[in-house]
């Protein structure tokens, strides 16, 4: 692409520094623009918006993939869909899901990015450790997490048998699968809201502290409540808000370790859309699950925005 | 909070809360490492020791490479990503350049567009991108896995911010010189824009890399499965019976980001954290 252009540039080239200011030359960049946009439209068409706009048109059809004949049926989809106990539990436990991993790697993401910026020695260290996992391919650390968990061979149940304590069938127990799903799921992501905290914190200015510490804020939480909490208002929205949304999405911890299992007690809205969609191939059932996931997930990036307006006034 | 007056006290405190946390984040990878060096009898007894009596990493890589085609499916996992990567960059590119740079009509609805595609997750187009490329016989092949992901909207966000940060005058100079717009976009934005198209390069790689949900979907044929998958078949064909090698398996498959990381951490982390802005 860039070798024929530049041959054209060089046809060109005696006359541009005239041509720069001739309308002629203004319609022949416009000309330009629109090729250099046209594969970037093209595509994000075809791969993006024309299949967000398929999937909800796809929902008020029974298509199945495979079926010669397909027919728009209305709200028929959706009114099987409430009607299904599989999809209250799996929408129940992705918001339980939700719920419980969004204050776990925020919390916990604040605190170690607290702890790391309060001194001066192997910060780096400490940010590369916690933020490994982030790293790591999910589905080879989640093989190693059900080992971890093994009933009988895996270490959680043999320091709980070392301290004394009862020992679980953490991933086939239906009354700790989903929970042991969470412990995954924020283990992997707390390091990810660290890093995001500790920007944050570092665009404190220091003057800030200063000035409190004057006015009388002497220990370290009265610090932390009058300036490092309201300073991060902002970076914490964004993070709550980012960590819900990937939340939602959870998939790869559910199909590789439990398929939704034991007696769909991890059953998941992605999950729940993959069995339909892509195991069953019932392609309008699926696609209404996809449209309440992403209601769900817009309706969060709804609510990050009015907060992100608000979020101004801090700075 | 760093200049609080030096207690002793609070510095180890620090590092004693730090530690207990690091121990947790690496438990898994110690685990792993540990159970991938130990023969099946050790791995098979309720003892907990964390260094094998007898080692037997060795033994357990062998057998991982010989009963999946490990090499093969990191070779996937390359081909795949760097397809994605450099595939996003050219179409990317210049759209960014085009918004951020030159004026047309629509060039504000076309960055609404961008905005909002930026907020669709990848799993809610998924059913409509897997039926068009059933229709056009393309599933089960490398085009599956890379064709729908050739379009980030994302990398023409972060790239069209960048471009607006360079200088007009760059840009003039560079059509004195009778450079065409194309030839601008590579020749002179690419190249400005190195910092910003290696963290997005960073950000796109282990994204797909790590990347299970569209293999999954698309992909029937052994020979074709990206490393995260081969970690699953692995798993639902040997679990329960040899852990050893599937934990060397693990090791092998995390292993090529996981050392990237550990030489370039500055630069992953920014990269990663990018997707803060999505």
């Amino acid at each position: 692409m860039s070798d024929g252009s530049m041959t054209l540039g060089a046809a060109i080239a005696p006359a541009g520094a005239t041509r720069r200011t001739l309308p002629a030359h203004g319609s022949r960049r416009t000309y330009s623009a629109y090729a250099l946009v046209t594969p970037a439209a093209a595509l994000m068409l075809i791969m993006l918006l024309g299949p967000l706009a398929g999937v909800i048109a796809l929902s008020f059809t029974d298509y199945q993939l495979g079926a010669p004949h397909f027919a728009w049926i209305g709200l028929a989809n959706y009114q099987d869909l409430f009607a299904d106990k599989v999809f209250w539990t799996a929408l129940r436990n992705t918001l339980a899901y939700v719920v419980i991993v969004v204050p776990g790697t925020v919390i916990a993401g604040l605190a170690i990015a607290l702890l790391i910026q309060s001194g001066t020695s192997l910060r780096s260290l400490y940010r590369t450790i916690y933020f490994l996992p982030v790293m790591a391919t999910l589905i080879a650390m989640a093989v190693v997490w059900e080992f971890m968990l093994h009933p009988q061979f895996g270490l959680v149940n043999g320091m709980l048998r070392g301290a004394g304590l009862p020992a679980f069938s953490w991933l086939q127990d239906r009354s700790t699968a989903l929970y042991a799903l969470c412990a995954i799921g924020i283990w992997q992501a707390v390091g990810f809201n660290m890093v995001l905290f500790l920007a944050g914190l570092v665009s404190i200015p220091k003057q800030l502290y200063e000035a409190a510490e004057i006015d009388g804020a002497s220990s370290g939480w009265a610090r932390f409540r009058l300036v490092t909490w309201p300073m991060l208002g902002p970076v914490t929205t964004f993070v709550v808000v980012i960590s819900g949304i990937r939340s939602f999405q959870v998939f790869d911890t559910v199909h590789v370790l439990t398929k939704g299992g034991p007696s769909k007690s991890t059953e998941v809205l992605i999950h729940t859309m993959y069995t339909e969609g892509f195991e069953f191939f019932r392609s309008g059932y699926a696609a209404a699950i996809t449209v309440v996931f992403l209601v769900f997930v817009l309706l969060l990036t709804l609510i990050k925005s009015r907060l992100a307006d608000r979020g101004v006034h801090y700075t | 909070m760093s200049y609080a007056h030096p207690i002793p006290f609070r510095a180890i405190l620090r590092h004693v809360l730090l530690i207990a946390g690091a121990a947790l984040m690496l438990a898994p990878f110690i685990w792993m490492i540990s159970t991938a060096s130990k023969p099946q009898t050790e791995i098979f007894s309720s003892e907990l020791h964390l260094i094998p009596h007898q080692f037997a990493l060795a033994e357990n890589l062998r057998e991982a490479f010989a009963k999946a085609n490990l090499l093969r499916f990191l070779l996937n996992g390359v081909i795949v990503t760097i397809s994605i990567f450099v595939l996003q960059v050219m179409v990317a590119l210049p759209a960014a350049y085009a918004l951020a740079k030159l004026r047309f009509h629509g060039r504000e609805t076309l960055f609404a567009l961008v905005l909002f595609g930026i907020l669709i997750p990848p799993q809610a187009t998924a059913i409509p991108v897997f039926l068009m490329l059933h229709k056009a016989g393309l599933l089960d092949s490398y085009a599956a896995l890379v064709l729908p992901f050739t379009i980030s909207v994302f990398g023409i966000f972060l790239m069209r911010q960048f471009f607006k940060t360079v200088p007009d005058d760059l840009v003039d100079a560079a059509r004195m010189d009778g450079i065409s717009e194309f030839g601008i976009v590579w020749r002179v934005m690419l190249p400005a824009a190195i910092p910003a198209v290696t963290a997005f390069g960073i950000f796109s790689v282990v994204a797909h890399w790590n990347d299970y949900f569209w293999p999954l979907i698309v992909l029937n044929s052994e020979q074709l499965r990206t490393p995260p998958l081969a970690v699953a078949h692995f798993r639902n064909n040997e679990a329960g019976t040899s852990y050893g090698p599937l934990m060397a398996a693990a090791m092998v498959i995390i292993a090529p980001l996981v050392i990237a990381f550990l030489f370039a951490q500055r630069r992953f982390i920014e990269g990663i954290t990018l997707t803060g802005i999505k």
